[in-house]
């Protein structure tokens, strides 16, 4: 038997060995939901109007039609939380009598074609007798407002509160309290590929196989299936190449249960490819929130407490399986971020609207909470005459573990060396020099830092914490060798652009002694993979990862088991290396394929010594992990036109050991992108009466390469006992640290103008407003 | 709306007969009736490039013209771009510079480099980021997009 390596000598964890991803991407033979031929086509009429009671819906005669009433025996989605206050709302697959936000199903038509189908949608009238609708959350506070619904009085359908023993006290020995009212608009993911899904019913079986663009492939099964009333072995999901999801594929779209029930009512297949306008409008938002933030400060600039109060506006509905709870309750527990604040008061509340509803998008409320606190570090910075530096300096974390005010664990960190790595990296001192420079001739540069945590990689702990009826958490891994000596690693985690296959592929390589390219990591399929949770909040490779590499030593341990007993020599005598188990200090070896057809074909050498068959299985459950990063902005804002270009931009960065460095720079360099969108372009924005004028890319404007600079990257690796492969997450953080990174260069360009900025996106049109308040224009 | 015409449609060298709709797009046309799925659809409003083909050497967002509009005229897409087994410098420059990550816009972006490069190999660093600024991604941060781009335009250059 050949041996399956390449005999590198060295380990392939920490190597950028290429995505094994690529080959059919770059050739065209990506498999994405789209893609699939269907028999009928589904378009969903949706709402015009933001608020209002259906009166009527007329389809031409004879169209395929399926509204509200043909889904009465369907559960509405329902995501549960048994805390913090949280209304269970349900929302129907199709509106039922009333409508909630502009974009809301009402109908789902059916034809051959998609053309078709979107003539049939346009030729179906729907009469809603339009209400006040709700759009701003401060109006969904105010007294008296009407109720999205009614079993939510007030509004508010989730609401937290920490108030630490002691707090008052400590609020009134500050030397200085400081405050940020911090904003941040509403926000759209948008992965390139919008959503999509097919159902096909297969008549001999009675199954269904929903293929879609979804990041959770068993809980997107376990839900539908719930929903219809259906076993769960009639439905197989397929998540196949998906085309970006970064938390909008997280959350059940209403559409895939649709579908599902019309593939089996039709006997049939059907299929939906959401167009860019039905994703900007009716997919799931993220970010709107208010923050008032208060820090009180000693006379040394040294932080004592943190008042917030926190309202998010969470749009019509719950999203499942999270709830809309995500946003406003991780920004309770994690507000504190990166900073040594021993007292801290938060008032969180999730407050409907009659808006699109709310679901977590990378990052999820970190960015927001970032933003905001590092304006409050900045302000103190100010108004201690200090450099932004120095007040984290003097506040940031540095003994660990850390137990922050609201109970949550800090493992090894890097926060101050991350900040030090990045000021050394920049040089301060000479841009000072640069930006005075500039400022004589009239141009405007700043700088601006983020410092953060990132928590990732926590299983159903930290879910259940929350209170939530559906705890995500475990990964799963089976790992085969099979009769021919391949690997096979079939994992419940679902990645879409993350190069998991390959950073998977690269822990089990080291573990068993075989190159990655023998080793095919299997996904998305609900019929192949085992129970997993997906891919999102920073997860797969810290929780993925540590299963493949327990699956892995087990593995081994068979093989060692097996050559001891095929070579005759001790266990202790046995590696494993270059696809072969050697006898240490002999030529004596055997393949790991030998073994591998031994152990199915050749079953009765082991005398029942050894369990035939060559699977084993790995699950990890961990509590979770931090990383943390500096980021770091330089801006040049121009006040005659409020434009803001991003000069350049460094990365700090401590994500643990970093399995394929290529991989993870890609990782922060995206999130980097979509923070910088987040900061300067990217807004939904919704008329007073609920009509969004940002339903296309001309209007939200993710960035282009011309916005992006160049990244510059620097690496910390704290190795911590949190995860076992010593890998912490890093999906997240490049979103969660620009925003604040540039917003508050803008607001050091800006500084000579004595105005704030503590809104995002920093528009153009924010800036000049903002300069010309101070008067200051010439 | 169903009255069809018949066009051919040359993709990649190779002669599709189909019957369309007026208003049937180049890129649902190459999609469905042509069965060349690596073409990708972001937005079907000219703004995200996914769909960039080649038509007649110059990159054009398929969603934005007519199947009829092409008919008889040369249509590359990424199908297209690899020689049998041997893929194209840019195909190999995005995967050794990381220039993917989902590998939505990848087509698009891998078409749009390669028109403008055939068309003007000497093309400036700075040109290059405003002609790739003409489309989306919204996984890699463009850096490594730009380098894989500047990696091929070496070897194409070259070869």
């Amino acid at each position: 038997m050949t041996a399956h390596t390449k005999g590198s000598g060295t380990t392939w964890v920490g190597r950028s060995i290429r995505r094994v991803e690529d080959p059919a991407l770059v050739t065209g033979q990506g498999r994405f939901t789209a893609d699939l031929p269907a028999v009928h086509w589904v378009r969903f009429v949706r709402s015009s109007v933001a608020a209002g009671a259906i009166q009527s819906i007329n389809a031409p005669d004879g169209a395929g039609i399926v509204t509200a009433t043909d889904l009465k025996a369907l559960k509405p989605i329902r995501p549960m939380l048994s805390k913090f206050n949280y209304v269970a709302v349900g929302q129907p697959i199709l509106a039922d009598g009333v409508v909630r936000f502009t974009g809301e199903a009402i109908a789902a038509v059916y034809a051959p074609g998609k053309d078709q189908a979107e003539d049939l949608a346009d030729q179906v009238e729907v009469e809603i007798s339009e209400t006040t609708a709700l759009i701003d959350s401060m109006d969904a506070l105010a007294d008296g407002a009407p109720l999205v619904h009614d079993e939510a009085k007030g509004n508010v359908i989730v609401e937290g509160r920490i108030k630490t023993p002691g707090f008052d006290d400590v609020w009134t020995t500050a030397h200085k309290v400081l405050r940020v009212d911090g904003r941040s608009r509403r926000q759209n993911a948008t992965p390139m590929e919008a959503r999509a899904g097919h159902a096909a019913y297969d008549a001999s079986t009675g199954r269904v196989t929903l293929t879609c663009t979804t990041q959770m492939p068993h809980l997107t099964r376990t839900a539908v299936c719930d929903i219809i009333g259906m076993p769960e072995s009639d439905l197989r999901v397929i998540a196949p190449d998906v085309g970006g999801g970064f938390g909008q594929k997280m959350s059940l779209a209403p559409e895939y249960v649709l579908l599902v029930w019309l593939a089996r009512k039709l006997r049939s297949s059907v299929a939906w490819t959401e167009d860019r306008r039905e994703n900007l409008i009716a997919s799931f938002h993220s970010r709107d929130q208010h923050v008032e933030l208060e820090g009180a400060f000693d006379a040394n600039g040294r932080l004592l407490a943190l008042s917030a109060d926190i309202v998010a506006n969470v749009g019509a509905y719950s999203c499942f399986p999270t709830t809309c709870g995500v946003e406003p309750l991780m920004a309770l527990a994690e507000l504190p971020g990166p900073y040594d604040v021993r007292a801290y008061h938060c008032l969180s509340r999730g407050v409907l609207t009659h808006t699109c509803p709310m679901a977590p998008y990378r990052g999820v409320s970190r960015p927001v909470i970032t933003f905001v606190l590092e304006r409050l570090m900045d302000k103190a910075a100010a108004a201690f005459g200090i450099e932004p530096t120095e007040i984290r300096r003097r506040n940031l974390i540095d003994k660990f573990p850390y137990t922050s005010a609201t109970g949550l664990v800090f493992d090894d960190g890097s926060y101050k060396e991350t900040m030090e790595m990045a000021v050394s990296a920049i040089d301060l001192p000479a841009f000072r020099k640069r930006q005075q420079t500039a400022r004589d001739k009239g141009r405007y540069l700043g700088i601006g830092f983020a410092t953060f945590s990132e928590r990732t990689g926590y299983g159903s702990p930290a879910f259940a914490a929350r209170g939530m009826a559906i705890s995500p958490g475990f990964e799963t891994v089976h790992l085969t060798i099979d009769p021919s000596g391949f690997v096979e690693a079939r994992i419940g985690a679902s990645p879409h652009g993350q190069g998991l296959r390959t950073s998977l592929a690269q822990i089990i390589a080291d573990e068993i002694g075989i190159d990655p390219e023998f080793i095919k990591v299997v996904h998305g399929d609900t019929d192949r993979s085992p129970y997993g949770w997906g891919t999102f909040a920073s997860r797969s490779l810290v929780l993925s990862g540590g299963a493949s590499l327990l699956a892995a030593q087990k593995i081994r341990a068979k093989l060692v088991k097996m050559a001891s007993h095929m070579l005759e020599a001790a266990p202790e005598d046995i590696t494993l290396k270059s696809g072969s188990a050697h006898v240490v200090g002999t030529d004596r070896s055997i393949t790991i394929a030998s073994m591998a057809r031994a152990a199915y074909h050749q079953a009765h050498i082991f005398k029942g010594e050894i369990e035939p068959g060559m699977t084993e299985i790995g699950s990890y459950d961990p509590s979770g992990t931090f990383s943390n990063a500096c980021h770091v902005a330089i801006v040049e804002v121009d006040i005659d036109t409020g434009r803001v270009e991003v000069e350049k931009f460094l990365v700090a960065e401590d994500a643990g050991l970093i399995i394929n460095p290529m991989i993870a720079d890609g990782q922060v360099h995206g999130g980097v992108a979509q923070g910088i969108g987040n900061a300067l372009l990217e807004e939904i924005i919704y008329d007073e009466t609920g009509n969004i004028l940002s339903s296309t890319l001309a209007d939200f404007l993710p960035p282009t390469a011309r916005e992006i600079p160049e990244i510059e990257m620097h690496h910390i690796e704290t190795l911590t006992g949190n995860s076992i492969t010593k890998a912490k997450g890093l999906g997240e953080g490049g979103a969660i640290g620009a925003p604040a990174a540039v917003i508050s260069a803008i607001n050091d360009a800006l500084s000579s103008f004595g105005v704030s900025i503590d809104e995002m996106p920093a528009t153009p049109q924010r800036i000049r407003a903002a300069l010309r308040s101070s008067g200051k224009l010439t | 709306m169903s009255d069809k015409t018949n066009i051919i449609l040359n993709i990649n060298g190779r002669d599709h007969a189909i019957s369309v709709e007026s208003r049937r797009t180049l890129a649902d046309a190459i999609r469905e009736e042509c069965g060349q799925t690596g073409t990708h659809i972001g937005c079907e409003h000219g703004v995200c490039g996914a769909c960039t083909v080649l038509v007649n050497g110059e990159p054009v967002r398929s969603c934005l013209m007519f199947a009829q509009q092409a008919a008889g005229k040369p249509i590359r897409t990424v199908e297209g771009l690899a020689k049998g087994d041997e893929m194209h410098p840019m195909q190999r420059a995005f995967m050794e510079n990381h220039g993917l990550q989902c590998g939505f816009c990848t087509p698009g972006f891998l078409m749009l480099a390669v028109g403008v490069l055939e068309r003007e190999p000497e093309i400036s660093d700075e040109n290059l980021i405003d002609v790739l600024s003409s489309n989306l991604c919204r996984c890699t941060g463009y850096q490594n997009i730009i380098k894989a781009v500047r990696a091929a335009a070496i070897e194409m250059r070259q070869s």
